[in-house]
């Protein structure tokens, strides 16, 4: 019973991720990988993903601290970034990563600034939410749909 | 979602070979760890091997190491230790697998990019797994090339494998007709060394490291390259472990090499001069068809012809065994540049399945049949002497013939290189150019030290004559390389410390041709390490080999082997013959030890095999026990050096050489 109004819950939050842009396609993709062998696998996946962005966060950091910024460098953290964000399917931090990519190449250290700015709020934003709904998934037990046919 | 509609379980014990493309053997690079990570998972719900690589260096040490251990690669573009592309020509150059680039970036310049940098195929990120599902393609398109060239080429080994093939009960879904043909060509070469070999034991595959090829040099020098025949050199060399068989194939691509260093100084019209001396050991058939091209082409001599004839009719010493056929596959093919075969018929006993050595076309490439020597005792062996053959032959595919595993000393894999692109050329050309193994082979030797970078890369372009081939080579070779020295026959192409120009031309030319982008890779990689060279030699005939071997052979990849026999899927991410390699110190029995989890994920810093044996191991160890059982002696000395660690490179390259059954 419990569980059923968790798991409701889950589909909720998690669809709520979706309309409101902070997740895709390529987060639904990770999901369908989970299966029996990798009960976990989404978020072990997350996990691994913010706790390897973080240091890139730091570099990115770092590199903006530069006087002159060093845009090229940027550029390739970014696209690290970008790379890394993409691929767990976080839509907005994805796009501010392509947004500072058009400053750098634009060489405007200005929107650069900025555009990080906002690409770690929603990097946070996402953080607290997946692991929110990460903690729900827990308590809701496994779900059988999340073993998806082969 | 797994590929494999029905997996086939296969018991070790049992040949029934995995559905393919389940089991194909990915390496995946990448170092972004979250990427990595969800690759992996995505192949293995594809039923593939995964093995997963964070650094780019440690990516090529475990495709060295494990030669034939892989079918194919994904790597990232971006990397930061090596760039994705600079990868992508090594592994192409060493390899020769199929390299599938994938970025988050999907901008027309960096998609160019990886085209002609020989990537098979471009991947945006994030990967979807539909888009892996299908990467099987590309192994299959390649082999089936290959399996062209090589028939093309006559290649015996190919006919015979073929044979050998249809027999067999192989039930994949993918092409038929060539690809069915080389993969299990693949199949039985791993299954079947021995008939490759006389014995009906696999043979490990012997990685001829710099120092061994020098042994091996020296060996053939004190002998005198007329005079040099196996056995006398593995007495010279005295190599524990070391079997007539794989001097004699190593002798063979020597001479092929040689001859196709000689062939090379000579642009065209000079290659009369140098015979393949290494042709005896190949079967005069080659030889004499290259003769006998080379006559028809008014370019040899007919004193030369003669000497040639000679000479290689001289070695009687046979080699691995190149099935017969395969001369007759290349009279064949011979016959329609010129249709005068005779020799074959003397000497096919000969062949060791040299066929390479006429395969080179008048290129002296001593290599050659000593890399088709040893590719064939190999297991799987045989599908890269095909290749290399097939090269040779003036097939289209240098690179094939690059991928002859000899590890030999840079020179001789130079020269093999340029033996096996030589081998492009029309079989007008210097077919005979085959430099003996007299002085001045040993001079070419020498000198060639460097540039053979890959060994035996394979001509560069198909179509062009000798005279392409020499302009690489720049025909430094001294004059006499050309025509025959002193000895009968043979002449030894020696240029002179111009190796690296050739390399470069080679390059280039290749470039020009449209060839190959590794070739330029290898001028790059040139500078690395000897064992580099020599082992990719050897690294690119196997895993050309190697890959075809994806249903399981009968042994196939322990590790696929032993998920097959669960019946689990094949999550295992085994690569079965790293698997089976690390444990190799652990001896054939241990493969159930050895199977447990090896599962060092791959770490910055660290080459780690992950290996995932879900499977039972008991099968594995029937099923290692099977296979390596012979190889104990050497594979003791061998393991010794690799006992445990994966991660060590130099070493253990150079002188790994594990027949895993891939």
């Amino acid at each position: 019973m419990e569980k059923t109004q968790l798991r409701r819950q889950l589909a909720n939050i998690r669809q709520s991720l979706f309309d409101q842009g902070f997740l895709d396609e390529q987060f639904v993709q990770l999901e369908e990988l989970q299966d029996d062998a990798n009960p976990n696998f989404v978020e072990e996946i997350v996990t691994l993903y913010y706790r390897d962005s973080s240091r890139l966060i730091v570099s990115i950091e770092q590199a903006l601290q530069k006087s002159p910024l060093d845009f090229n460098k940027l550029d390739a953290l970014m696209h690290q970034f970008k790379g890394s964000s993409s691929s767990i399917g976080a839509k907005k931090v994805k796009a501010e990563c392509t947004q500072l990519r058009e400053y750098c190449r634009a060489g405007s250290g200005e929107g650069c600034l900025r555009t990080f700015q906002q690409l770690k709020k929603e990097y946070t934003t996402l953080r607290k939410k997946l692991e929110a709904y990460f903690q729900l998934a827990r308590q809701a037990g496994p779900i059988d749909s999340a073993c998806r046919p082969k | 979602m797994s590929t494999a509609s029905s997996s086939s379980v296969r018991k070790p014990s049992e040949s029934v070979p995995l559905q393919f493309p389940a089991g194909l053997r990915v390496l995946v690079v990448d170092d972004d760890p979250t990427c990595l990570m969800i690759l992996e998972k995505m192949l293995r719900i594809c039923r593939y091997e995964v093995t997963k690589c964070s650094r780019a260096e440690d990516a090529l040490s475990v495709l060295r190491r494990y030669k034939n251990g892989f079918d194919i690669v994904l790597s990232d573009v971006h990397m930061p230790d090596m760039d994705g592309f600079k990868l992508l020509e090594c592994i192409g150059l060493e390899m020769d697998l199929p390299v599938i680039m994938m970025s988050v970036d999907d901008g027309k310049n960096v998609v160019m990019k990886g085209v002609t940098h020989g990537a098979c195929d471009y991947l945006i990120k994030p990967v979807r797994i539909e888009a892996l599902k299908n990467i099987w393609q590309h192994v299959v398109r390649k082999r089936k090339n290959e399996w062209k060239d090589l028939e093309q080429s006559g290649v015996e080994d190919v006919d015979r494998q073929q044979k050998a093939n249809e027999e067999a009960d192989y039930s994949s879904s993918a092409n038929e007709g060539s690809w069915r043909n080389s993969k299990r060509r693949k199949e039985d070469i791993d299954d079947a060394e021995e008939r490759d070999d006389s014995s009906t034991l696999k043979k490990p595959r012997v990685v001829w490291s710099v120092e061994l090829h020098q042994q091996f040099v020296g060996a053939v020098n004190q002998l005198g390259i007329e005079k040099a025949v196996p056995k006398k050199i593995l007495e010279l060399m005295n190599v524990p472990g070391l079997t007539r068989e794989n001097v004699a194939s190593h002798l063979q691509k020597y001479r092929l090499y040689l001859r196709r260093v000689s062939g090379m100084t000579l642009q065209q019209s000079n290659l009369n001069n140098t015979f393949m001396s290494a042709q005896e050991a190949f079967g005069s058939t080659l030889n004499g068809l290259d003769l006998q091209t080379l006559a028809a082409a008014g370019q040899l001599q007919p004193q030369s012809l003669a000497t040639l004839q000679a000479a290689g009719f001289g070695r009687s010493t046979a080699k691995s065994g190149m099935p017969m056929p395969l001369v007759d596959q290349r009279n064949h093919f011979f016959s329609f540049e010129n249709p005068k075969l005779r020799f074959s018929d003397g000497q096919q006993p000969h062949l060791n399945g040299s066929k390479p050595m006429n395969l080179l076309h008048g290129i002296p490439t001593t290599m050659e049949p000593k890399q088709l020597a040893n590719l064939q005792q190999h297991s799987a062996q045989s599908h890269g002497n095909m290749t290399m053959q097939a090269s040779a032959q003036g097939g289209q595919t240098s690179s094939q013939l690059m991928q002859t595993p000899q590890p030999q000393a840079r020179s001789q894999i130079l020269n093999e290189c340029t033996a096996t692109s030589v081998t492009r050329l029309p079989p007008t050309i210097q077919q005979s150019i085959l430099p003996n193994g007299t002085a001045g082979s040993v001079l070419a030797r020498n000198e060639f030290t460097t540039n053979s970078r890959g060994g035996g890369y394979n001509l560069i372009s198909p179509a062009s004559t000798m005279s392409n081939f020499p302009m690489n080579q720049t025909a430094e070779l001294p004059g006499n390389s050309f025509p025959l020295q002193s000895t009968p026959g043979v002449s030894s192409i020696v240029p002179k410390g111009r190796f690296p120009d050739e390399v470069n031309s080679i390059s280039d030319i290749k470039g020009s041709e449209g060839f190959v982008p590794s070739y330029d890779m290898f001028r790059d990689l040139h500078p690395q390490k000897p064992d580099w060279d020599l082992q990719h030699v050897g690294v690119t005939f196997d895993a050309s080999q190697g890959s075809l071997d994806i249903p399981t052979a009968a042994f196939g990849h322990q590790g696929y082997a032993s998920s097959q026999q669960n019946g689990h899927n094949r999550h295992t991410s085994t690569v079965g013959k790293a698997m089976f390699l690390l444990e190799e110190g652990s001896d054939n029995g241990n493969a159930q030890s050895m199977g447990q989890q090896l599962n060092p994920l791959f770490d910055d810093g660290s080459v780690r095999v992950k290996m995932e044996r879900a499977s039972e191991t008991s099968s594995q160890t029937d099923l290692f026990s099977e296979h390596f059982g012979q190889e104990e002696d050497l594979m003791s000395a061998l393991l010794k050096q690799q006992q445990g660690s994966i991660a060590t490179a130099e070493s253990e390259l150079e002188w790994f050489h594990h027949n895993t059954p891939v």
